[in-house]
């Protein structure tokens, strides 16, 4: 019996460490064919919100519905459809490039784990380097191999911390385009990014955190470096 | 429940292969097994070699290398934050700590070959007399000190402070790995080998080993959940 | 819980002032004389730390599957009161035992076990201080494992010790002891249930001023 949701819906959320308030009652909604940005500077708590939607941190309050259903209560197989893009990219760097993606590909239990590398390796322009450590890899090399482990097992739920980071022109045209057809097949992609400029061009909505707190959001997306600019200066002379 | 096994056998194939390449982790820890022997037989052999000291030595040296080696095999998967990685994958997240407790459990099967031995012949002892009961010591004493081991080094990956802390945890929880794999290995290298005692030894090793594999798996979910 | 405090200081207050009179009108024991009656000071922490410690263990427990702060604020304080009193003993018990037995230290199953209680719970304390965020969690687990390994501890010794026996042991007591002693040990025991009330509250007010803080800035 597989497991999916075509909505996400975060309620509420706030976690706390002692005094430092990480996240502050952020509420967000995001369905299935829409591609979400989480904005804000360092500090926000986009990362903090992004642990908690992954379900490697627990929340202080609120509640993140998959579907109808909290994580609890759908147990390990929520995770077959959730992949996550992070800042620190998740692969071995002693191993090589295929045989990070064979691994994760079996741990995900996906079927025929050493054709679908294969094919991530041609679709991240790697496949001449699938055999050399990961080690030797810049950083835009990796961001793109991370990108290809983390959506091997056909996600439903996409996370990406700051994926734009070290990506060349190319690179960052090539992972848009990745980005909308993945929208386009029905997933839910729920971005943090610094990179306002390239983020208008494939947001749908975006959500502004500062100091865990949400404090606005983004229908439109166009002229989103203006605004958010102007946002944040009203926020500071506020405080 | 092949499921479990199956992401066991994934996460040990995949630490063996990294292993197998640079053998980083077996070379300094095997290295480090025999500096801590070496000051040990500078420090206390004498004209005729202490009796009992061989069974100390070769427990110390392994609570010691297998203190390292747990560091370094968690610190391996801080570097990118893979542990964060495993923890997300689809499986019980139990099979992970099996994965990583089958992979310390040979890290420190190598190293043992190399100690026991070396033991044996710097303080002269007969180690080898009775090579089914010492090894069942061994055996169940490093699960036993591996099995609290490998959830403490993995709880306390993302901890500052890490490295001093986990000795600090690790060592009074399991005095009586020690206590058990000390005397059980002095009971056989006794001048008339106390065969029923070491056997009583492993006993208690055993049920040690039974009560702490099962409380780590139960809290090895909780425990990494941030 | 907070109002419990005051009477249980009271409580205890009135057996530690009334203590030393029942304790002198206690009877000399025939080889010591006066250094046993250190035991009145000895025993009640030896016993109470140990129970501390299971306490701890199993509020460390609930707090591992329920996350309730409670649990934690309580675990906390009962690790704290594990090392107090557990450190009573460790310092009583040698300076009894030296002028008793002639030796500072023997190690016995009983012993050994409150050392190594003593010394997990120290680490405890220590992980809570130094692990810095979410070691919380990670002490709690501490302390189950270390309340686990107690009863192992216990009968690693004592199969040591078969082996290798001791020449001295404690005596057991006769009736005239009995009554100081537990008049003693109600002492102990209601000091420790006032320095936790003591505590606990202390936690929960920190944990309301760190609510009140994170409020004031919405």
């Amino acid at each position: 019996m597989t497991f999916d949701f075509h909505e996400l819906s975060i309620r509420d959320l706030s976690r706390n460490f002692g005094r430092r308030r990480a996240l502050s009652h952020v509420s967000l909604d995001c369905n299935a064919g829409e591609i979400v940005g989480l904005l804000g500077p360092n500090g926000a708590g986009k990362s903090t919100l992004l642990a908690i939607v992954s379900t490697l941190a627990a929340p202080s309050s609120g509640n993140v519905f998959y579907g109808r259903q909290t994580a609890t209560q759908i147990g390990a197989m929520l995770r077959s459809k959730i992949g996550v893009l992070s800042h620190d990219l998740h692969l071995y760097s002693d191993l090589t490039a295929r045989e990070n993606l064979i691994f994760f590909g079996r741990l995900y239990g996906v079927p025929d784990a050493e054709s679908r590398a294969s094919a991530a390796l041609d679709r991240s322009l790697l496949a001449e380097r699938g055999g050399d450590l990961v080690s030797g890899f810049s950083r835009g090399m990796r961001q793109r191999l991370a990108l290809e482990r983390a959506l091997l097992h056909e996600p439903r739920l996409l996370l990406l911390d700051e994926p734009f980071t070290g990506l060349d022109d190319a690179s960052t045209v090539s992972l848009i385009e990745r980005l909308k057809e993945l929208r386009s097949a029905g997933c839910i992609i729920l971005l943090a990014t610094h990179d306002l400029d390239t983020a208008e061009e494939v947001l749908d909505k975006a959500i502004v955190l500062r100091d865990g707190r949400f404090v606005g959001s983004e229908a439109d997306v166009r002229g989103l470096r203006k605004r958010y600019q102007d946002r944040l200066r009203a926020a500071a002379a506020t405080t | 429940m092949t499921a479990f096994w199956r992401v066991v056998w994934i996460v040990v194939r995949k630490d063996l292969a990294i292993e197998a390449r640079s053998r980083e982790l077996l070379n300094t820890t095997v290295f480090f097994a025999l500096s801590c022997v070496i000051i040990f037989a500078v420090s206390f052999v004498r004209e005729k070699p202490l009796g009992d000291a061989a069974a100390g030595i070769l427990w110390v040296a392994i609570a010691f290398a297998g203190t390292l080696a747990l560091g370094r095999t968690f610190e391996r998967e801080r570097y990118a934050d893979t542990l964060r990685a495993l923890l997300l994958a689809p499986s019980e997240r139990p099979a992970i700590y099996v994965g990583k407790l089958i992979g310390i459990l040979s890290l420190l099967a190598a190293t043992e070959i190399v100690l026991v031995p070396l033991v044996a012949l710097l303080f002269q002892a007969g180690l080898f007399s009775h090579p089914l009961l010492m090894g069942a010591l061994l055996i169940f004493g490093t699960i036993g000190f591996a099995s609290v081991g490998t959830l403490f080094a993995a709880m306390l990956a993302r901890a500052r402070s890490r490295d001093v802390l986990l000795p600090i945890l690790l060592y009074p929880v399991t005095i009586p790995v020690m206590i058990a794999g000390v005397k059980g290995t002095s009971a056989l290298l006794d001048a008339t080998p106390q065969l029923q005692m070491a056997g009583m030894w492993i006993l208690l090793l055993v049920c040690f080993d039974v009560v702490f594999l099962t409380l780590s798996l139960w809290t090895f979910d909780p425990l990494m959940t941030e | 819980m907070r109002k419990a405090f005051v009477p249980l200081l009271g409580a205890a207050g009135f057996i530690f002032l009334t203590a030393p009179i029942i304790i002198a009108r206690a009877p000399f024991e025939s080889t010591m004389g006066l250094v046993q009656k250190i035991f009145y000071f000895h025993m009640p922490p030896a016993m109470l730390m140990l129970l501390s410690a299971i306490f701890c263990g199993l509020v460390s427990g609930a707090y591992l599957v329920t996350r309730r702060p409670v649990l934690d604020w309580t675990a906390y304080a009962a690790a704290e009161l594990t090392v107090l009193y557990g450190s009573i003993a460790l310092v009583t018990g040698p300076l009894w035992a030296r002028k008793a037995w002639g030796v500072w230290w023997q190690w016995d199953a009983r012993l050994t076990m409150s050392l190594l209680m003593w010394m997990i719970f120290v680490a405890y304390l220590l992980l809570r201080r130094y692990g810095g965020n979410g070691s919380e969690t990670l002490a709690a687990g501490l302390a189950l494992f270390g309340m686990a390994t107690s009863p192992f501890v216990y009968l690693s010794v004592n199969l040591w010790r078969t082996v290798h026996p001791l020449t001295s042991v404690v005596p057991t007591l006769p009736v005239d002891f009995a009554f100081p002693l537990w008049y003693a040990f109600t002492g102990f025991l209601l000091m420790y249930l006032a320095l936790m009330t003591l505590r606990v509250t202390l936690e929960r007010q920190r944990a309301a001023l760190d609510q009140l803080f994170l409020e004031s800035d919405e």
